[in-house]
């Protein structure tokens, strides 16, 4: 069975109220795991909090930092202080250079970029630098969800040619709600057919997008995370004196 | 000639304030005008067929080939009246039947 996966739901984490209400919606609506964005001075002990509390849904939280680096400089500079502190690192790229200094940094998880379709950088130069990478691009459906009648139907045929171009590439495709408000959530289900009909893909791509494509990408990253590995390939199976 | 398959939707409205139900079907087919266009909503055929008030379902029927195309024009209504509201769909059946007896036993979004 599928364990869909909404990497980003913008969820108040100071209210632990509200916090547990996204987290019961998020599981009533079929999610295995969400990603939650964190604020980067955030301490372990609250982290684990806020796990516990989704563990207690059948959750499993990822912790998630989303940078908007006005520079590369600032960006490199955020992902040397943050990348082991967070299972998943997303960067918004608000500009050219930052998008492909972005793409073709291995730290660099997610691709995102505004609702402008003007302000979209993603084209065969950034999908050529993030196939050599490990980054993926992100698709959020509260970008289209909240677009006025004529700029939606330009942001719809923007992301569907990313989409063409990523997939040429082998790039990966992850599909999001990006809700910071429980009106904005949906099943995955209804996700997946919104996604499939307007942007031309399989039901089964799709589905794909929504739960085995982020999930191996945080098994990967929660991988690299853990004490037993070295370098991509080597890792520690046993420790002691008899080795 | 070759029967009409047609699948059933169970829709669970949700939203803090009280809405009319009829006016589900009317938000969901200008939603699908809005995404698909007039063609694209005559291919649908989607009809309300029940609306139960006290669980917030209402059931809508549509051609199985237009199936992911509602599905998505439910997905885009993010309000009704004015009022914000989400609309998920919580099963999808064959027949009326199956789909009522599947919603008498389970637990609702």
């Amino acid at each position: 069975m599928r364990k869909f996966v909404d990497l980003h739901l913008i969820v108040p984490i100071k209210n632990l109220a509200e916090f547990e209400s996204f987290i019961r919606k998020a599981s009533t609506l079929g999610y295995k795991m969400v990603g939650v964005p964190l604020p980067a001075n955030i301490e372990k002990e609250k982290i684990e909090q806020l796990k516990s509390i989704a563990k207690n849904f059948n959750l499993d939280l990822v912790t998630r930092l989303n940078l908007k680096p006005e520079s590369t400089g600032n960006l490199l500079k955020n992902l040397r202080r943050y990348r082991r502190k967070f299972e998943v690192i997303s960067v918004r790229c608000l500009s050219k250079a930052v998008a492909r200094q972005a793409a073709k940094d291995r730290r660099v998880d997610l691709l995102d970029f505004v609702e402008n379709p003007r302000k979209r950088f993603f084209d065969k130069a950034e999908a050529e630098l993030a196939s050599n990478s490990l980054a993926a691009l992100e698709v959020e459906a509260k970008q289209i969800l909240i677009s006025p009648f004529p700029r939606r139907i330009h942001l719809i045929s923007r992301i569907r040619t990313e989409i063409k171009i990523a997939l040429k590439y082998d790039i990966p495709v992850v599909f999001s709600s990006g809700a910071d408000n429980l009106i904005y959530m949906r099943t995955p289900r209804d996700l997946a057919a919104f996604f499939s009909t307007l942007l031309d893909l399989s039901k089964e791509d799709a589905l794909n997008f929504l739960s085995n494509v982020p999930k191996s990408l945080v098994e990967r990253n929660r991988g690299k995370l853990s004490e037993s590995f070295v370098a991509p390939g080597i890792r520690i199976v046993k420790r002691g004196s008899d080795c | 000639m070759k029967r009409l398959r047609r699948r059933y939707l169970a829709v669970k409205i949700d939203c803090k304030d009280e809405i009319d139900g009829k006016k589900v079907v009317d938000t969901v087919l200008s939603s699908t005008l809005k995404l698909f266009g007039q063609y694209g909503a005559s291919k649908t055929g989607l009809t309300q067929i029940d609306y139960d008030e006290k669980k917030g379902v209402v059931i809508l029927r549509c051609f199985h080939t237009a199936l992911d195309m509602v599905r998505a024009a439910v997905c885009a209504v993010t309000e009704i009246d004015g009022k914000p509201v989400a609309l998920h769909v919580i099963d999808v059946s064959g027949s009326i039947k199956t789909l009522k007896k599947r919603l008498s036993g389970r637990k609702l979004v």
